[in-house]
């Protein structure tokens, strides 16, 4: 049975993991190629690492943390963080990413969709949306808005239509944040997940607003998520994705265990 | 031990390269037939659309696995370079496979079910699978495609995604897996080591 994934997230600024990655007994930053297989062996799914101040004097950086954490890495691993171009995707790849992560750059050209795709597969390319529910919309949740430059722009689309042309185009999976959830630890937005997971025939990945194991329960549920980022599990007393994953198995969520 | 990997510019190589590596295995980028036929080992990678097989033969790369085929060199196919391995693959009809296994790939159904087929899923493994020896029924693997080739008596593992289909084929050298495994953690390695590992029975 295909099971649902459960992805560590490392944030990286300067090449260090800056949040998202919180052990109890690591409380600085910390190396992203030590944490990153730190969570492959405490039972992660997948690695997505995402550069949140990528700039382009950092762009040699990123690639090296990037060649250090996929060394040795053997489960999926998606990079995130300043990619404007096909050449850009394929430094990355070149440094052992499986797959990237695009958001602002393919808003302003969704053709990098199309052109990733076309060199490297769909399966290789994830397309992230920051959405924020719009009260004064037809459906607030569908008509959900979109925004860019880390959540600080509307983008003037819409959530669903917006997914769609990227499934359009050849995107292999969408990474959904709900800019509402977000940091609030209050439960993933499940409505807005499954509009867009409805909508789509890729997989959505769900992000912002886990504070319990129940929030992952819900979205893989109700939201119909296929996949969830686990960004700050160990907030809740959690010790690894394993634990996480041996407590959805008990709700009856399909996990990959042992693992 | 030297492996020739074949590059048929169909999606990276650097996370199969690097699985090599990691076991210690070394490796040779193929672009033409010239380091095919001298190999130790074969793995043919692939992602994306089965059209790209074109360029094997194009290239001249097809006769050459043939011919190494015939000198029982220990042959892998991945993913799309396993659907190779069949007759074809009804994503692009006019373009033909190897035919060395006689089905054809085809799309999953449409259904309730998303098409492509992406995540962790669990193997039913033939328990005489050389491949997949040391691999349990049951042992979870990485997909992701949208087309696959139907269990007939060479599937030495099978998936069920919609309906069941092969997840591992095999006949003597000759190898296929539909997932990842320089991407399935320590089960695809241990199914990288067998490869690496394979004798004639």
């Amino acid at each position: 049975m295909l099971t649902k994934r459960i992805i560590g997230c490392l944030d990286v600024h300067g090449g260090r993991v800056v949040k998202g990655v919180q052990f109890v007994d690591i409380v600085d930053a910390g190396d992203p190629a030590e944490l990153a297989a730190r969570h492959a062996r405490e039972g992660a799914d997948e690695i997505v690492l995402l550069d949140i101040t990528a700039t382009h004097e950092q762009r040699q950086t990123l690639l090296d943390t990037v060649r250090r954490t996929a060394r040795e890495l053997f489960i999926p691993f998606t990079v995130g963080g300043g990619i404007r171009s096909a050449d850009d995707a394929a430094q990355v790849f070149d440094a052992g990413a499986d797959k990237v992560s695009v958001n602002s750059a393919a808003i302003a050209s969704p053709s990098l969709i199309d052109a990733i795709g076309r060199s490297f597969g769909s399966q290789a390319v994830v397309v992230a949306i920051d959405a924020r529910r719009d009260p004064d919309a037809d459906d607030p949740v569908i008509d959900a808005q979109v925004f860019v430059q880390g959540g600080r722009k509307p983008a003037g689309r819409r959530v669903v239509e917006w997914a769609r042309e990227a499934e359009a185009r050849g995107a292999g999976e969408i990474l959904l944040t709900s800019m509402d959830a977000d940091g609030t630890r209050a439960g993933f937005d499940c409505d807005l997940t499954a509009a867009v997971s409805d909508a789509l025939r890729i997989p959505v990945i769900a992000s912002g607003g886990a504070g319990t194991v129940n929030h992952f329960v819900d979205v893989f549920g109700r939201g119909r998520a296929d996949a969830a980022l686990a960004a700050s599990i160990f907030h809740f007393g959690l010790s690894s994705a394993r634990a996480l994953k041996e407590e959805l198995a008990k709700a009856g969520v399909s996990v990959r265990l042992p693992c | 031990m030297r492996v020739t990997v074949i590059d048929y510019k169909a999606g990276n190589l650097t996370s199969v390269l690097k699985a090599l590596h990691h076991l210690g295995a070394e490796t040779i980028v193929a672009d033409g037939p010239e380091p095919i036929e001298t190999a130790d080992r074969i793995v043919l990678p692939g992602v994306g659309n089965f059209a790209a097989t074109e360029r094997l033969d194009a290239t001249g790369i097809t006769s050459a696995i043939r011919n190494a085929i015939n000198l029982s060199i220990p042959f892998l196919g991945i993913c799309v370079g396993m659907q190779w391995l069949y007759a074809g693959s009804s994503e692009a009809p006019e373009q033909d496979g190897l035919g060395y296994f006689p089905e054809m790939c085809t799309r999953f159904k449409e259904g309730a079910e998303k098409v492509p087929h992406v995540g962790w899923n669990s193997l039913d493994v033939r328990p005489d699978s050389p491949l997949l020896a040391g691999i349990s029924s049951g042992e979870y693997v990485y997909f992701t495609h949208s087309y696959r080739a139907p269990v007939s008596a060479d599937t030495s593992a099978t998936t069920h995604y919609i309906e069941p289909f092969a997840a591992a084929v095999e006949r003597g050298h000759v190898m296929g897996v539909q997932f990842h495994p320089e991407k399935s953690g320590e089960a695809g390695l241990r199914i990288l080591r067998n490869f690496l590992a394979w004798r004639s029975a």
